[in-house]
């Protein structure tokens, strides 16, 4: 790492209005497609297509609304690492409750 | 902020470059914001839980929301969301008036926002939806209804704690807006509110369909 001038300023990445309003329209898109889909009999991807809808939605926000796009590598690594003890909590609290029944001990 | 206290420079003593303090503001707000992932995760842990081991009971209460007010909402935070994006813009660029007038439009969508979910509450009040002592509930396994509900006013009620200081740090970002605090080469205290503003908003992006929208179709 070199050390940089104190006077030079970076210039910052300023995204164009035109992307911010396309990002908001395709939020709205989502929104519009979630309710509807609500209301269409899928089985047990109702569920899926709902998640999958806010998963796309929050990755629309998180990479333009909150600059990850422009930003080094350091954050996608410091939101994984978040993103990966929510799995861990997931996980261990949906397979402790799914497995309780399996060793037929009472009042478990 | 550097801003306020260093006078002429706005690059804090401790850094080398404004590149550098930018990162390191942006790596802090985002530490924070992961904590605050895994803060509102255990409710979202919660909630899954109980919603896999009593789905009727959730589909029966869920439906006692209204989608509406619910969609309209979720409309306006994202409509907030792209006006904070602009703020930012505005201090990324260097125009105080820009960024004055969208911090204003955000602080009045996000306290449309509180109105809306204030009417629903009372709303819930008003039926004894509330769990608690006079709650009543018609549908099935009214038990497991109110665990719905006590969901519902926990994730909903911490959304909205969120919403409120927002608010709170917004209505008081107003006047350095208009004095030029933010400037392209620091405006990182304005991005990390972008930063907090937008999170808020992913939790109801997630919040809507979750509460309010389970098995609509029977």
């Amino acid at each position: 790492m070199t050390h940089t001038q104190n006077s030079a300023a970076p210039a910052p990445h300023v995204m164009p209005v035109s992307t911010y309003l396309l990002v908001f329209l395709a939020l709205m898109c989502g929104t519009a497609l979630t309710v509807a889909a609500a209301y269409v009999d899928l089985g047990w991807a109702n569920n899926a297509v709902a998640l999958a809808i806010a998963i796309a939605k929050s990755t629309l926000v998180v990479l333009y609304f909150m600059h990850v796009k422009e930003n080094t590598r350091l954050i996608p690594a410091v939101i994984f690492s978040g993103l990966f003890m929510l799995l861990i909590l997931f996980v261990n609290l949906l397979a402790d409750y799914g497995t309780r029944g399996w060793l037929g001990v009472e009042g478990r | 902020m550097s801003v306020e206290t260093h006078g002429a420079s706005d690059l804090a003593h401790h850094f080398d470059s404004y590149e550098q303090q930018k990162e390191s503001a942006t790596l802090g707000m985002w530490t924070f914001l992961v904590t605050e992932i895994l803060f509102f995760g255990g409710l979202f842990a919660a909630y899954s839980l109980y919603r896999s081991l009593y789905p009727e009971a959730f589909r029966a209460a869920s439906h006692t929301l209204d989608i509406r007010l619910g969609a309209l909402n979720t409309a306006v935070l994202i409509g907030s969301s792209l006006t904070m994006a602009l703020a930012v813009r505005g201090g990324q660029i260097g125009k105080p008036k820009v960024t004055f007038g969208m911090l204003l439009a955000t602080l009045a969508l996000g306290s449309t926002f509180l109105g809306v979910k204030a009417i629903e509450y009372a709303d819930k009040f008003h039926h004894h939806h509330v769990p608690g002592a006079l709650f009543h509930f018609e549908g099935p396994d009214a038990v497991h209804a109110q665990l719905f509900f006590s969901l519902y006013f926990g994730m909903t009620g911490l959304h909205a704690l969120h919403m409120i200081i927002g608010v709170a740090i917004l209505a008081g970002m107003l006047r350095p807006a208009l004095r030029g605090a933010w400037t392209p080469r620091n405006h990182n205290f304005l991005e990390g509110m972008g930063l907090y503003w937008h999170f808020v908003d992913l939790v109801w992006i997630f919040l809507f369909p979750l509460l309010y929208l389970i098995g609509r179709h029977h």
